[in-house]
């Protein structure tokens, strides 16, 4: 019984869209920048080309113009489906997505100026700053306008995540961002010291914890259920590990300033949550594999599904890889190492960027009311991305092992064994690995863009009516 | 204490860290099931989302919820050992100043003796020790390489200590001052007492010192201001002066550049050179073996 209501799917379409369009703008740039670690030369003596200031617009356009549009995108659909209500307010949703492109093209033109806070996954100036704040806002009446109006007496928990996101990703721009602005384009951090170090990475770890992890939770428990058509495995599961999840994750930013003039007292607190946060973790997993108990076979036939389940995979792994990394001893290895890098591409590649092409092949087609146009291509973009990881993770783990271990070493006579430009010379071949898998990995992007233009292509967007909820 | 101004903030750290942990140790024993109950079959729980999203009720995985306690555990027991609780500094009374301490203490037990070793000998005499040159040269692509590069052949701003031409000098005894001690080498500018004429027209003097090219012109006024303002550091012949550090001018050896624009660039705005003292932080013993080290490049007499 469906009322005359309907959802609204512009804005998801759009945010669908231009999560393929950044993400492929955000890797091409992460592919251009890896050519440049093996390649200096591709700097070209052009300041605005140079690896500094394309690194930030990298991370930047990969975190919050691709998974940022990701997380738009599927939450505005998952928040309308399982409340069974139109979005609050047409007016604000389109006012994210308008002032959310703003803010990426804003960011796009003043990183490579060289216009800067300096402050890692936090660069942008001050005016954005403030313009993100009040985007951010908006998407929060938009969110929990809708929780509010819904017509079924339970918020499904892929809501509690999206919500714990929303919430604490404000908490976290504003409080990191504050700051004296000199001028129109510079400013100056309200922190000083190891005191903004501090809060930085209170701030970057938490970018990790809420943007990458809570957010994306959200997308795996609407859309592994969803495409795999089983309940989710277990629900004590969930409750249990959302609210240590929220709670550990917010205590583990001092372990990236393991031995450093962080105090002693606060970088064990943050190594004991860092190591605690592993079976939260692990709860988000075994949840979003145990769902598809019964139905394994699935995998085998379904590529947009191995997308979803091989995402989780490595969402497992990264957050084994984590807790260890944050324990002092391994720490004193992988610390500054490529090592790190490799972490995080494992946990940006395998978990966040496949789980949304997982969503985006599941939606787009839904939203434009056609089929897939191949699965066979899914299933080419499936392996050479997965491929592309497998490459630049082992890549950066070798180098990043090895790394540490040359700093480290020490001769009879207690002179170091290796110079610093010894151990650059050794990595070498380690960059090359790297940068052809993330250029595996931007092929398969195109493979999909390809596949979603041939899809969608003179389709009309679908007007979807709103039925009554189950009771 | 020294983190924090008052106990406040110590206890403001211990009881939502304790509170912490315990609560989630509520929160795991809260959701599983009591010990010796029976099995519960996986059940829905009877919600239904967007036509077909249900969910069951499977019971927590019991090596899940091991790994949980485990982790819990393990951060109990590490911040009753290791300072983490406000000013409680944990039994072990461990720092990671200490730690430091302890392992360069280590180290200078094990290593000193032969670095003093080292220093009794005459700085002529190592050079001819091959086991004390190479690591002399360890030491050197560690220390001093990002200036002087890996071939020690220098880079704009920083010399090269391959050459025969020293600024302070090259005696073994007078390079290890420069480590030991560093040296600081400052060039007025001249913008305001020669204008921008008179620059030019000394830097076409200075290059034509080198037998250089050079506006014969331009050239003779700048010999006028070159006595007047320049030859009390670089000395009328042009061949500076090791004790203030002043470049000889007259040996196309240039510490800043050599072009035409950066010559000009020098005598306009002056420049500022700083070698940093290495006393405090490598010891004597080590300087010394640098310093016969940087030596024997310019000698060429090291043993290969």
């Amino acid at each position: 019984m469906a009322t005359s209501e309907t959802y609204n799917y512009k804005v998801v379409r759009q945010f669908a869209i231009m999560t393929i369009v950044w993400g492929i703008v955000g890797m091409a740039v992460g592919v251009f920048i890896a050519a440049q670690m093996a390649w200096p030369v591709l700097n070209f003596d052009v300041p605005w080309l140079t690896f500094s200031r394309l690194r930030p617009l990298h991370t930047n356009a990969v975190i919050f113009a691709f998974g940022g549009s990701a997380l738009f995108a599927t939450s505005y659909y998952v928040v309308q489906r399982t409340c069974h209500v139109r979005l609050f307010s047409d007016g604000l949703a389109a006012f994210t997505f308008w002032g959310w492109q703003l803010v990426i093209l804003s960011a796009a033109i003043t990183l490579p100026l060289g216009i800067t806070s300096a402050k890692e996954y936090a660069e942008l100036e001050w005016p954005i700053d403030v313009l993100i704040a009040v985007v951010w806002v908006a998407y929060a009446i938009v969110f929990f306008g809708t929780i509010i109006k819904r017509k079924t007496p339970h918020i499904y928990v892929a809501n509690w995540f999206y919500g714990g996101f929303i919430v604490t990703v404000a908490v976290l721009h504003i409080v990191n961002s504050a700051a004296l602005p000199v001028s129109f384009l510079k400013s100056y951090s309200a922190y000083a010291g190891v005191q903004d170090a501090m809060v930085q990475w209170w701030y970057g770890h938490n970018a990790v914890g809420f943007f990458l992890t809570a957010g994306f939770l959200g997308i795996m428990y609407y859309f592994v259920p969803k495409q795999a058509n089983r309940p989710v495995y277990s629900y004590r599961l969930s409750v249990v590990h959302f609210w240590a999840l929220v709670f550990t994750y917010i205590w583990a930013g001092p372990h990236h300033l393991h031995y450093t003039a962080l105090p002693d007292w606060t970088q064990s607190l943050g190594m004991v949550f860092s190591l605690i946060l592993l079976a939260p973790s692990w709860g988000g997993m075994i949840n979003g594999i145990m769902t598809l108990s019964g139905a394994w076979e699935k995998l085998r036939t379904d590529p947009v599904l191995r997308f979803l389940i091989v995402s989780v995979s490595f969402y497992g792994m990264s957050t084994f890889e984590g807790p260890m990394m944050a324990i002092k001893t391994v720490n004193a290895l992988s610390h500054y190492t490529d090592w790190t890098i490799g972490h995080v591409h494992s946990g940006a590649l395998g978990w966040v960027a496949m789980i949304s092409i997982g969503a985006m092949y599941y939606l787009l087609p839904r939203l434009f009311g056609r089929e897939l146009y191949s699965l066979k291509l899914v299933e080419v973009h499936f392996w050479v991305s997965t491929i592309g990881i497998a490459l630049y993770i082992v890549a950066m783990w070798v180098s990043g092992i090895m790394q540490g271990l040359m700093w480290r070493a020490v001769n009879a006579d207690g002179t170091l064994t290796y110079s610093f430009v010894e151990s650059v010379q050794a990595m070498h071949p380690f960059y090359i690995i790297r940068f052809s898998g993330g250029a595996l990995f931007l092929i398969g992007m195109l493979v999909m863009a390809y596949n979603i233009w041939r899809t969608i292509d003179g389709a009309k967007p679908v007007t979807a009516a709103i039925p009554a909820p189950a009771h | 204490m020294a983190d924090f101004v008052s106990n406040f903030w110590s206890w403001f750290i211990i009881i939502p860290t304790v509170a912490g942990i315990l609560g989630l140790v509520w929160l795991i024993r809260w959701m599983s099931e009591k010990p010796g109950a029976a099995p519960v079959k996986p059940e829905s729980m009877g919600h239904v989302w967007d036509e077909d999203l249900q969910e069951l009720n499977n019971p927590l995985p019991r090596w899940w919820l091991g790994m949980f306690y485990i982790t819990l555990i393990f951060g109990a027991v590490y911040l009753v050992l290791y300072p983490g609780l406000g000013t409680f500094k944990g039994i072990l009374n461990w720092t990671q100043v200490d730690r430091y301490n302890k392992e360069v203490a280590d180290a200078d037990k094990r290593f000193n003796p032969l670095y003093e070793g080292y220093l009794q000998e005459d700085l002529r005499t190592l050079v001819h020790n091959p086991k004390a040159m190479k690591t002399a040269a360890r030491l050197f692509m560690n220390n001093c390489t990002i200036c002087h590069s890996s071939d020690a052949g220098g880079s704009p701003g920083f010399p090269s200590l391959r050459d025969k031409d020293w600024l302070y000098g090259g005696e073994p005894e007078t390079i290890k001052q420069s480590i030991m001690n560093g040296r600081a080498g400052v060039m007025p500018a001249w913008s305001a007492a020669l204008g921008r004429d008179g620059v030019v027209n000394v830097a076409e003097y200075v290059l034509s010192l080198s037998g250089r090219k050079v506006n014969i012109n331009a050239a003779q006024a700048g010999e006028e201001k070159y006595k007047q303002m320049c030859a009390g550091c670089h000395g009328t012949d042009g061949k500076g002066n090791t004790a203030m550090g002043a470049p000889n001018l007259t040996d196309n050896i240039w510490l800043y550049g050599g072009s035409q624009k950066t010559v000009i660039q020098s005598i306009e705005f002056g420049r500022k050179g700083n070698m940093p003292a290495h006393k405090d932080f490598l010891g004597e013993a080590k300087a010394h073996l640098l310093a016969a080290y940087v030596f024997s490049l310019s000698t060429g007499n090291l043993d290969k």
